[in-house]
């Protein structure tokens, strides 16, 4: 079975093939627009095949050796897991990241578009012309978050991560945002701010990831499926804990800022000017 | 299948199916979905998660009441080989364009036309009926799931408590998380899912469509035969020759055989032992204990409890006192010794018998979940250039609308206002959106001449065929 490719009836490019599912939206000269969605199109054909032919070694945690790979996105993958290789990664913590910069790059080449985005199920990459900007929302009971992005700032990635995602997690969050200079950094880095957010309680229930996909790449280890009741002493005790990792990881240039959150507490690590709570902005 | 994607023995043993949708070849482990969440381990089967479903050639017994009924001008699909349900064609909201799949067919030489949507659905809701006696909480109280109020209790019927659930106070009125706990208790219950629910100052029932409700960590089985006054008048010929007396603990109506008419046309003595409660007519008695889920109903666990006295002047020495609950799950048999307090001993074989009776003619208690929504607005835009005609062509009865291919009830008055029971709908029939709604599937079914009058997307009509053609398709044959 092949991809498939269709508009939506907003005009945006929809392509999916297995577990990779993309809406895309460029802006700009109709024609523009339309030679990028072919370009998009184009580079998407061959993209799953390639990366299921290296999945093996791409499920395999990152060591002290720089892991290399033969296609693209699996090099993306790479290069945005390596400095996290001190705790248990794979460069699949970052593939749904790469996928989207991959594409947005076969998107916008030689194209003159306004701006544009390719969203790979909540990791989204964005190209933005001088003078254009672009506002993301975070939904995670409704309207909860507002990330407004302008040329002029770094952010080109952003990414989510929680247990109760597509993929699983180690912590506890509901919803871990990124914002970094590539989706696969975003996603990379979400994934292991959302681990950070964590606590032994009784109320969380986890399992061996093994027990639930047997291809999972986490293996062994214990994936959350349920979180019961809480305290608010423990949310705050779990939010903290994925701050500190967040204000870590911006410290390092790894993210431009990140916001946690967990039973509708909060917590927002920024340099102040990108990101807000969405009553606020 | 190739090597590389043959199964070792103990995943088959594991169930684990291999999908081969895509080349990600996912393993997955039964009741889990692949990478993608579209595929999915159903029971050892490898199941699409959200193709389109149709309702085969089995399944149209289901709707088989259309039959000799002149009111429906627009029967549905009979005959024909399929009818293409709503389940998986998705939707926009708002409906801007055309529904996803208008399917234009042939019955008995009159052309018709099925518009096959999903609905979402904001002012929606369940009622759910569960079958037992047992106290659940007083009328008016909240029920909450996961702590989060989902709805009230309302009436008790035969044999029967109410529950009204969701709504759109609770979908999108409260709460943030109210409206999600409402959203998710209503999604599981509509796709025949348990749910734990708990009623404010009342008790913890788990309820599942189709299932006998679970009280208090207690399943139940039976409702009752009726009340114990009705219990007493069904069985009275067949206890009389074995005891003096037969008390039919009930919180709604205790019967006492002696008294009751069933037991004065027997010609049988009075046994002078007098309950308590507020006497109705004679041998009714209302309130002898206060609701619960001890016998009838009540909150007894010691029957003897809800003896008032027993008069010296007509009692006997070695009277044979039978006491039963309506359902026939509890009882005891005493005889009173010569100071006439009773003490418990075995029961006779025959007295047994008649016990077992009442068992054996109660009825299995089930929950039933009827979903109720409205199907207004927008929706209909999808349906027609305009909508108002669609709604006067419902209640014409000229448009026949179904859920999942599940005729619905449309109640009179204003609107779509539909209700239908989500047992007898196709599995996995909804679906939610985060407003929180949930999404439902819904088909309008008339003749295509009165399609084009009232406006609808003729020139859009394709062929079942070519809907088969072109659509991944799921086929529900499930008999009823």
């Amino acid at each position: 079975m092949s991809f498939a490719a269709a508009r939506l009836a907003d005009g945006r490019l929809h392509l999916q093939h297995g577990p990779i599912d993309l809406i895309i939206k460029a802006f700009g000269a109709g024609a523009e627009v339309e030679a990028a969605y072919r370009q998009a199109i184009e580079r998407f054909a061959d993209m799953l095949p390639t990366l299921v032919r290296e999945l093996a070694i791409l499920r395999r945690p990152v060591g002290e050796a720089y892991p290399l790979f033969q296609g693209p996105v699996a090099r993306r993958m790479a290069a945005a897991v390596w400095p996290y290789r001190g705790v248990y990664i794979t460069p699949m913590a970052a593939v749904a990241g790469a996928v989207a910069d991959e594409m947005l790059q076969a998107l916008v080449k030689g194209r003159a578009l306004d701006k544009a985005y390719v969203n790979d199920g909540g990791d989204i990459a964005l190209h933005l012309a001088p003078g254009h900007e672009l506002r993301a929302g975070i939904f995670v009971e409704s309207l909860d978050g507002v990330v407004r992005l302008s040329y002029e700032q770094p952010v080109r990635g952003i990414a989510t991560s929680g247990w109760r995602g597509r993929s699983f997690s180690l912590g506890i969050a509901d919803a871990v945002t990124a914002l970094a200079g590539n989706a696969a950094a975003a996603d990379a880095a979400a994934t292991m701010i959302a681990n950070a957010v964590n606590i032994e309680h009784p109320a969380i229930e986890r399992r061996p990831a093994r027990d639930l996909d047997p291809d999972s790449d986490l293996g062994e280890l214990r994936v959350t499926t349920g979180v019961g009741a809480l305290p608010a002493s423990a949310v705050a005790r779990a939010l903290n804990s994925g701050a500190i990792e967040a204000r870590r990881l911006r410290l390092m240039g790894l993210i431009e800022g990140a916001a946690l959150t967990l039973n509708s507490a909060w917590r927002i690590e920024s340099t102040g000017t990108v990101l807000g709570r969405a009553e606020g902005i | 299948m190739s090597e590389e994607l043959a199964l070792s023995q103990a995943e088959r043993d594991a169930g684990i199916v291999r999908c081969d949708a895509c080349p990600v070849l996912c393993r997955i482990r039964p009741g889990r979905a692949g990478a993608c969440d579209r595929y999915a381990n159903e029971a050892g089967r490898l199941v699409r998660v959200d193709p389109l479903v149709l309702l085969a050639k089995p399944d149209l017994a289901r709707v088989a009441f259309v039959e000799g009924s002149d009111s429906w001008r627009g029967e549905l699909g009979k005959g024909e080989a399929a009818f293409v349900t709503g389940i998986g064609a998705t939707t926009t909201y708002p409906d801007y364009k055309p529904a996803p799949f208008i399917v234009s067919s042939k019955h008995e030489g009159i052309d018709m036309v099925t518009v096959v949507t999903e609905g979402i659905f904001s002012y929606c809701g369940v009622k759910v009926k569960i079958d037992t006696d047992r106290y659940l909480g007083p009328e008016q109280a909240t029920v909450r799931a996961g702590g989060e109020a989902v709805g009230h209790v309302t009436t008790t019927e035969y044999g029967s408590q109410m529950l009204s659930l969701g709504g759109v106070h609770h979908l999108t009125g409260g709460s943030k998380r109210e409206g999600v706990a409402t959203c998710e208790s209503l999604l599981a219950l509509c796709n025949r899912e348990a749910v734990e629910l708990v009623i404010d100052d009342g008790a913890t029932v788990v309820v599942q469509a189709d299932k006998p409700p679970v009280v208090n960590g207690v399943l139940e089985e039976r409702m009752r035969v009726g009340c114990g006054s009705a219990a007493i008048g069904m069985f009275a010929p067949q206890w009389k020759d074995h005891v003096d007396e037969v008390i039919v603990v009930d919180d709604h109506i205790t019967g006492v055989l002696s008294e009751h008419q069933g037991g004065r046309f027997l010609d049988m003595k009075p046994a002078g032992i007098r309950v308590r409660g507020r006497k109705s007519t004679p041998g009714r008695y209302f309130q002898v204990a206060r609701p619960g889920l001890g016998w009838g109903g009540t909150n007894i666990s010691d029957p003897l409890q809800i003896i008032e006295k027993i008069d010296p002047k007509q009692a006997w020495p070695g009277l044979r006192l039978l006491m039963v609950s309506t359902t026939g799950e509890h009882s005891a048999w005493f005889e009173l010794d010569n100071e006439l307090k009773p003490h418990p001993v075995a029961m006779p074989a025959p007295v047994r018998h008649v016990v077992e009776r009442i068992a054996e003619n109660c009825e299995p208690a089930l929950c039933t979940v009827l979903f109720m929504a409205g199907a207004g607005g927008s929706l209909r835009a999808g349906v027609t250039e305009n909508p108002v005609r669609l709604t006067r062509s419902v209640r014409e009865a000229l448009t026949k609308v179904t859920l999942g291919g599940i005729p619905a009830y449309v109640w009179p008055g204003g609107g779509i206002t539909l209700m239908v029971d989500v047992a007898k709908m196709p599995e996995k029939s909804f679906g939610y959106v985060p407003t929180p709604a949930l999404v439902a599937p819904i088909e309008f079914t008339l003749r295509a001449d009165d399609y084009a009058t009232l406006g609808g997307y003729a020139s859009r009509a394709v062929t079942l065929d070519d809907v088969l053609a072109r659509t991944r398709v799921r086929v529900d044959e499930a008999s009823q």
